[in-house]
């Protein structure tokens, strides 16, 4: 009954969406405010609608009802009741609707919270976002419904992928589909502001939050994605540049570039075309990830809904969504009048550079990313694009971009000083070089460039530190006020500082962990000792346990540090009999400036030696130093992000703060 | 003027040229993962294994794949948690469908391998055992469990890599034994 009150749900989803996305838009062409007034309650139907359906499904999972087809391939009764709930959206179609969830949800905050939008560009909006909704209605409903019976009903279901049964992954796919689904707002926007003919400054004040929020799960997403290969793939990495890893930091290069060009549009009514195209080019971007994922153009590791006919079926929504807005650009962005003009040494000019290098550096990782494709359709010849190509050629544009980072908030509007903004980092200056020099010591004979990298670090992180201090007279002003300047700061420009330092902190584990990371691969026997960066690992053996719906070796590592005990590593390997399939847990013990990660791999081939000593295993011992702050990092952008999310200013309907007699320095996002 | 008009239909033309590429990829032929294996159609590689240590068995080589008509060689070892999980149906194969299988035991000891065959059973015609592992190298083995089918004139003609799951027993392996059979 409950599965088809969800399927029920669903299709009545559908048709609500396709009233809201003809009834508004038709009514801001021919100016009829009662049709234009369909659009608030229909957004707030439809989510409701898919909300029960989500719920629905849901409830399939947690009781493990396996009369359900979806619950029957992607559950097991025996399965912990947190990854019954999780698995929900562990799975192709499972996954769809969620999808489908969260863009309902944006829908509906736009209308909830739109109020002092203009009426024909909410209308407009909304329905650009209910066609968005039919697209993947319908996929959801005529190709992948979740709410398939199967009758006899089976005892018992085949499990969810075991990679997928842990805590990181299972809050991985929200966080990135509301990431890449907020975008889809920006796309609204950006659509129905080509449909009216008209952008401005107001435009650009309702378009960024919405980016702000998407970009910030966006970054959350991608984090947990890379915190769990780190820990559960087992081989201390924690970047693959796997496709569906780069389809996901696609977006978010771009919504980054997207981010701080509608800024321009903002204050000074410039970039927007640019800014449009950067809307529609980073959903489009969201909508090739979901592609990819769905369709097993690339092989990967998410190989998940591998079928052609999905494919196609994504494909004609991509060719709909980005050819027809594309194509809406080509016509209606060359009447859109240009804005103010600023000179090359500003931060207009310092904005324009900083989307160049993101532009360039998505298109690097899109090139990359299908280059097998493209070279397999000339040639058939099969290659794969890894680390090498991409270290390669993205590396050398985050150097830029990073330097130009710590100096872009300085620069002033319209016209800037160079040579008075780089005095002010004379001292952030001096501490990277303090930096560089003090990290070639310490690790003299190591990778070269690790220091410089580390400095470039050190730049951002100081660099946006003497802008905050530069901006409440730290040390030029008596204390007091500096507090109160400090206080006066809005949300926003807290926001920025702390977005950067947080990059600057992710630069530092990025780099940590690549240039001095050491690893050790061998075979250990009971009792024997190996020493990985200092430490002392003795291994202890491996014992047989019994999980939930698995079964594993556990073994277990005494660390030891000149005598003094550390932690005790238990890795494990798992085997989960219901798919057939072996995962391995790391295990890890984080001092706060490395991690000491430890796996347990098959036992050795025999040997003369095991009479003695008992049976030899494959072990490997990682040291990742700084590795964990690259997580930390990316939790503080996220905290930036949301923190400029509760500025004032951009609170829709928040009543404008009364301005202080001393008026600020411009704030900068 | 036009110039400019160029630039912006640019990115659409971008995109029009993807999308003929994405097109071709959904091609339901085509399989971007499929490891093209050298071995398929080849007559199987040469190799002679002794039996397990203290069995009876009378070990295995290149020559006794072809004898006896259509043959499943499965590589198996006992510290292998997914040949455990595999096994039952390979006993289930031999007993009931009377599928002759030989097995190659990967680097294992011998008192575990054989304690392993008397808990779980045995459903081998013949065992060689590969202490070394060099049977394992001649025929491309990744890793344990992996299993091939050889026809009757001793020539690869499939390969299974990992434990056989219940459906692909069904939907891959069985249909092609059939078939050589006939």
């Amino acid at each position: 009954m409950i599965p088809e009150i969800g399927h029920f749900a669903l299709l009545l989803a559908l048709v609500v969406a396709c009233v809201q996305g003809s009834l508004p838009m038709l009514g801001a062409a021919w100016n009829r405010p009662s049709w234009m007034a369909v659009g608030q309650p229909a957004a707030l139907a439809q989510m409701f609608c898919v909300l029960v359906s989500f719920l629905a499904l849901t409830q399939a999972y947690v009781v493990s009802d396996f009369t359900v087809l979806n619950v029957v391939e992607n559950s097991h009764s025996a399965k912990p009741m947190l990854y019954k709930v999780t698995g929900v959206w562990g799975n192709h179609e499972g996954s769809l609707l969620l999808w489908v969830l969260i863009l309902t949800v944006f829908g509906a905050a736009v209308a909830a919270f739109g109020a002092n939008l203009p009426p024909t560009l909410k209308a407009r909006v909304l329905s650009v976002q209910a066609w968005i909704s039919i697209g993947f209605l319908s996929f959801c409903i005529f190709t992948s419904n979740p709410f398939e019976r199967v009758f006899p009903p089976p005892p018992d279901g085949s499990d969810l992928n075991p990679l997928l049964q842990d805590p990181g992954l299972a809050f991985h796919p929200p966080m990135l589909y509301l990431g890449y689904v907020g975008f889809s707002i920006a796309f609204s926007f950006a659509v129905a502001a080509l449909i009216e003919g008209r952008v401005d400054a107001a435009w650009a004040r309702w378009v960024r939050p919405w980016t702000l929020a998407a970009w910030s799960f966006l970054t959350a997403g991608i984090a947990l994605g890379s915190w769990w290969a780190y820990y559960e793939l087992g081989w201390g990495g924690w970047w693959f540049w796997d496709p569906v890893e780069n389809v996901s930091f696609m977006p978010w290069l771009l919504g980054t570039a997207l981010l701080h060009s509608a800024v321009v549009v903002e204050k000074r009514d410039a970039l927007k075309v640019w800014t449009i195209l950067l809307a529609i080019l980073t959903f489009s971007l969201s909508l090739l990830g979901t592609f990819i994922v769905r369709s097993g153009l690339l092989t990967s590791v998410h190989a998940f809904a591998v079928d052609p006919e999905r494919g196609l079926y994504v494909l004609a929504l991509l060719a709909i969504a980005i050819g027809g807005s594309l194509t809406l650009f080509a016509w209606r962005a060359p009447a859109l009048k240009a804005g103010g003009l600023f000179a090359p040494i500003s931060r207009e000019g310092g904005l324009v550079l900083n989307n160049l290098l993101l532009a360039t550096a998505t298109a690097t990782v899109l090139i990359g990313t299908l280059y097998p494709l493209f070279l397999e359709a000339l040639s058939g010849e099969r290659v794969s694009v890894g680390p090498p190509f991409f270290n390669l050629t993205f590396g050398p544009l985050m150097v830029p971009l990073v330097a130009l980072m710590a100096v872009g908030p300085l620069l002033s509007w319209k016209r800037a000083d160079l040579a008075g903004v780089l005095g002010r980092l004379k001292f952030a200056f001096l501490g990277s070089v303090i930096v560089t020099g003090a990290v070639w010591a310490f690790s003299y004979g190591g990778p070269v460039l690790a220091p410089l990298a580390m400095g470039l670090g050190a730049w951002l992180l100081l660099g946006t530190l003497s802008e905050w201090a530069d901006r409440v007279k730290l040390f030029r002003a008596p204390l007091s006020e500096s507090l109160s300047r400090a206080r006066g700061l809005p949300r926003a420009a807290y926001g920025m500082s702390l977005a950067h330092a947080g990059l600057a902190i992710c630069i530092f584990g990025i780099v940590g962990s690549t240039a001095w990371k050491v690893e050790e691969v061998l075979v250990m026997r009971p009792g024997d000792s190996v020493t990985v960066a200092g430490y002392d690992y003795r291994f202890e053996g491996v014992q047989g346990q019994e999980g939930p719906n698995y079964q594993a070796n556990r073994a277990r590592f005494m660390v030891t540090r000149d005598g003094q005990a550390v932690a005790v590593l238990e890795p494990e390997k798992r085997f989960y009999p219901v798919t057939d399939m072996p995962t391995t847990e790391a295990a890890i013990h984080t001092t706060g400036f490395a991690d000491l990660y430890a796996v347990i791999g098959d036992p050795a081939p025999v040997s003369a030696e095991d009479g003695a000593k008992g049976r030899g295993w494959t072990v490997r011992i990682y040291y990742e130093p700084l590795v964990s702050w690259i997580w930390f990092g990316s939790l503080v952008m996220m905290l930036g992000g949301f923190l400029s999310l509760s500025d004032r200013r951009l609170r829709v309907g928040a009543p404008r703060r009364r301005v202080k007699a001393p008026a600020l320095a411009q704030p900068a996002e | 003027m036009w110039t400019r008009r160029l630039l912006f239909i640019l990115p659409l033309a971008i995109f029009l040229i993807a999308g003929a590429f994405f097109l071709w990829g959904l091609d339901p032929e085509r399989d971007p993962s499929a490891i093209p294996s050298a071995l398929i159609d080849r007559p199987a590689p040469e190799f002679a294994l002794s039996p397990i240590e203290g069995t009876e068995g009378p070990g295995l080589s290149t020559a006794d794949l072809a004898s006896e008509g259509v043959t499943l060689v499965n590589f198996f070892a006992s510290w292998c948690l997914p040949c455990r999980a595999e096994h039952p149906l390979l006993v289930r194969l031999s007993q009931e469908d009377g599928v002759r299988i030989v097995g190659i035991n990967y680097k294992d000891k011998p008192e575990e391998a054989r304690k392993w065959l008397e808990e779980l059973g045995d459903p081998y015609a013949r065992i060689g055992a590969d202490q070394d592992g060099r049977a394992a190298i001649e025929w491309g083995v990744t890793g344990v469990p992996e299993t091939f089918i050889v026809d009757a004139q001793g020539r690869i003609r499939y390969r299974h890599i990992g434990p056989i799951h219940p459906n692909q027993l069904e939907n891959e392996i069985q249909p092609r034994l059939q078939a050589l059979r006939q």
